[in-house]
């Protein structure tokens, strides 16, 4: 696929809605398109994080692999989500495995190329921690309230608070 | 003066003798209870409740999960959390069951009549959301799309796994399941339900979103809508407090000005907005 | 058809108050009346005048009650005593049910006891109030408890107006007393000089039959006057007082308050205020098996609002902090009570402040809260 095709493609990702024109345009110099097979990892933890996905198709499971346990599925992600902030915040590692659960498109976005372009032009590096806040802060809500077991331990939570 | 004397009325404390006639296990731990209705004239509305009076134990408020429009038997599941529970749920056919009910004022399903309906289920909360399917099924012309948004532990705490393959299958209808911890075999979304959100599109001018699970859960699904545009009228919960007579005159199950059991258990977002976020209300 | 109508007042001297103890009893009425024991002024059976508790002065104060002999031989000397009269009306502790299974077969036996004629004697404005209340609780909705209902048809109320509101008495604010207007079948006023007598108004048939029985003279202008000046003094002995106005709102405002953490520190939840209130209405149902499980009974028992296991719901209780249950309380009584009754929970009585090992005052913390929310408002406006 020709790189301008891109344009777009990238304008109607939820993601990037509503970003003006020529930063779409800037972004497009980044971008690039992929697939994914099926079980294909999209990161690795640990691995050095230069790009996100804007996700097109398919569903990618975020995993954490402990010794001993394996494998826990943390989130599942799918079209019109985004993968990946570790690019954003220095040291630029993955901290979590990203697997492709079922055959995968998806919108791979140069992060060291962005970074520097950020540098210049500092409104497009608003917009884009603009939407990176909202993302995170939805998936820091979900982690908390994953991290409080509502439907099974509301007990333990409650009996803790009323000692 | 001389007047007879009055005499005592029917105690509407007093339970009416019915029959488990099915008990059917839904998870490790959740059953699901057939008992025969009190009298042939037992109706209920979608989320309405009933006293449920284990001999000896105690009485138990729980949600009647059937069909209103088969009311030839009264269903309700259980999950077993504790000592009466684990009693009500260890009933088998034919055994006695003391029941008073239905209480309460149930979900909107009449208002919601012509719209979209969105039901947000967390845990257990599906219980209570399962006449409301029922309803809609039953009366399918009157509503628009059929949303489920259902939220579970993990895998193996998800109910009416049957059912809910079942209406996935029907027009206009979407089912979406979730779980806190999903283990590399599950397929399908990991992660709260509130994120379930994002995987749907609404129109919020005729959308009903009703809303029941762990009161955290129900705040911030609420929330969810109120960001898609639904109004806080449109956006109904189902109250949890310990109720212990089901009618108003026992006390316990207040929550700010009303009494969960009569006034409720189903309140819009709009009137609880000022309590549910107060503590220890 | 009565040939002529019988009288709605008369005039009945103290020498003849034994002559309503017979009418009552000739009707068949048990008495239920002010009398003393264990050094307090209670409700309980009385069989004559002479057992009333005639002769004595209350003392109140917060977390403070004495009872002094006095010189008067005043008949109905206390205030709102420590029972209130919904233990008749409203028993602390029934046996509602016998409930035996055998073979799956099971059958429910009622236990309640059957209702007497009871004639309430003595019932200060602020009770009448009160009365008024739990029957718009237990009769006025859709679901009734017909224990309550019985009992409370089955029950004669003769009030006696108040000419000397105790020091922690506040029914004035609530719009309860001193004096009754309405809800009585009979309606004392106690007048010591120049001759000790009583003013009775009747305001039922039940009552007015019961007036016709008694040696009652038509009243006189100066008795009239006598019982209006009465009301008067009775109106300016208040030392406390409940702004009313918004009180409902003032109240919601603080639900997030740090000044139930204050109170906290003082109270005990020993549920003293929600037993001696005369409104106070929540009621637990207990459930026993005997050892062979054969049988079970359903008991309903006086609960409070104070105690941790009020609130609980799997899991653990809602209102785990002292704070959050005297917020429960008062917030009840002068605000949610209204939206709930469409009436105050409060009718000034005062006994949950006398009879508080605290001392906590409910009029002191209505004010204070009420003066948080106005003092807030204040700088949210500026």
């Amino acid at each position: 696929m020709e790189v301008k095709d891109l344009a777009p493609v990238l304008e109607q990702h939820a993601f990037l809605a509503g970003l003006p024109k020529q930063h779409v345009d800037l972004l497009v110099g980044c971008a690039s398109n992929r697939k994914f097979d099926k079980g294909e990892y999209l990161c690795r933890q640990g691995e050095s994080a230069e790009v996100f996905y804007l996700l097109r198709d398919g569903i990618v499971a975020v995993e954490l692999y402990l010794p001993q346990k394996g494998g826990v599925r943390l989130e599942t992600l799918r079209e019109g989500d985004v993968l990946g902030w570790s690019w954003l915040v220095a040291p630029y590692t993955w901290h979590f495995d990203a697997r492709a659960v079922t055959p995968v498109r998806a919108i791979v976005l140069d992060g060291k190329c962005l970074r520097g372009k950020c540098q210049t032009d500092y409104e497009l590096g608003y917009h884009l921690f603009a939407r990176f806040a909202t993302i995170m802060e939805q998936r820091l809500e979900s982690a908390r309230l994953q991290l409080l077991d509502l439907y099974g331990g509301a007990k333990e939570v409650r009996s803790r608070d009323a000692r | 003066m001389l007047a007879e004397m009055p005499v005592i009325s029917r105690d509407p404390m007093q339970p009416a003798g019915c029959r488990v006639t099915h008990v059917k296990k839904e998870t490790h731990d959740t059953w699901t209870l057939d008992v025969t209705p009190p009298d042939k004239h037992w109706r209920f509305q979608p989320g309405q409740f009933s006293m449920l009076y284990v001999f000896g134990v105690g009485e138990l408020p729980i949600s009647i999960s059937g069909d209103p429009q088969h009311p030839s038997k009264q269903t309700y599941t259980v999950r077993a959390v504790g000592m009466a529970t684990r009693r009500l749920v260890s009933l088998k056919p034919k055994d006695w069951l003391g029941v008073r009910g239905p209480f309460g004022n149930g979900w909107p399903v009449e208002q919601a009549r012509g719209k979209d309906v969105v039901l947000v289920a967390g845990g257990i909360g599906l219980a209570p959301l399962r006449p409301v399917i029922y309803h809609i099924l039953a009366h399918r012309a009157d509503y628009g799309r059929l949303i489920l948004l259902y939220g579970a532990r993990s895998p193996r705490d998800i109910i009416y796994t049957a059912e809910l393959k079942a209406w996935a299958k029907l027009p206009q209808t979407e089912i979406l399941t979730t779980v806190d911890y999903g283990g590399l075999s599950w397929r399908g979304n990991v992660g709260v339900v509130t994120s379930l959100f994002r995987r749907i599109a609404l129109n919020p001018l005729r959308t009903v979103g009703m809303i029941c699970g762990p009161e955290i859960m129900m705040s911030y699904a609420a929330r969810e809508f109120e960001q898609k545009g639904v109004s806080r009228h449109d956006i109904y919960l189902s109250m949890e407090r310990n109720m212990k007579c089901g009618i108003g005159l026992c006390g316990h199950c207040q929550h700010g000005p009303n009494f969960v059991c009569k006034d409720g258990p189903v309140f819009t977002y709009s009137s609880l907005e000022r309590w549910i976020y107060k503590r220890e209300i | 058809m009565r040939a002529s109508s019988p009288p709605r007042e008369g005039v009945l001297p103290r020498s003849r108050l034994s002559a309503l103890f017979q009418a009552l009893q000739e009707w068949g009425y048990e008495i239920i009346g002010p009398q003393i024991r264990d050094q307090a002024i209670v409700y309980d059976v009385l069989d004559r005048a002479e057992d009333l508790a005639a002769g004595y002065r209350e003392e109140h104060a917060p977390g403070r009650y004495r009872l002094t002999p006095r010189a008067q031989q005043k008949v109905f000397a206390s205030t709102a005593s420590i029972h209130a009269w919904k233990r008749f009306l409203y028993p602390p502790e029934i046996k509602l049910y016998q409930i035996s299974l055998n073979s799956s077969q099971a059958q429910i036996e009622s236990l309640a006891t059957p209702v007497r004629k009871r004639a309430f004697l003595g019932v200060r404005p602020c009770d009448l109030h009160a009365i008024a209340v739990q029957d718009r609780i237990f009769t006025g909705g859709v679901y009734r408890d017909p224990y309550y209902e019985a009992n409370r048809a089955a029950t004669l109320l003769i009030a006696v107006n108040c000419d000397e509101p105790g020091a922690t008495c506040f029914c004035g604010s609530m719009g309860s007393g001193p004096s009754a207007t309405h809800g009585f079948d009979l309606l004392l006023t106690e007048i010591l000089e120049p001759e000790h007598r009583f003013l009775i108004e009747s305001g039922s048939a039940a009552g007015e039959a019961i007036l016709s029985r008694l040696p009652v003279t038509p009243p006189q202008e100066e008795d009239r006057t006598a019982a209006q000046d009465l009301h008067r003094q009775a109106c300016q002995k208040f030392q406390r007082f409940v702004d009313t106005n918004e009180l409902r709102e003032l109240m919601y405002a603080q639900a997030e308050s740090e000044h139930w953490e204050k109170v906290a520190r003082r109270c005990f939840a020993c549920a003293n205020c929600t037993q001696v209130c005369p409104t106070c209405f929540c009621v637990n149902f207990e459930d026993s098996s005997d050892v062979s499980g054969a049988t079970a009974q359903r008991w309903r028992r006086w609960d409070s609002c104070f105690h941790l296991s009020f609130s609980y719901i799997h899991g653990g209780s809602v209102r785990t902090s002292v704070g959050a249950r005297y917020r429960q309380w008062i917030t009840h009584k002068l605000a949610s009570w209204w939206d709930q009754f469409g009436t105050s929970g409060c009718v000034g009585c005062g006994r949950c402040v006398t009879w508080c090992p605290a001392a906590i005052d409910i009029t002191a913390e209505a004010k204070a809260l009420g003066t948080l929310t106005r003092s807030e408002r204040a700088h949210a406006s500026t």
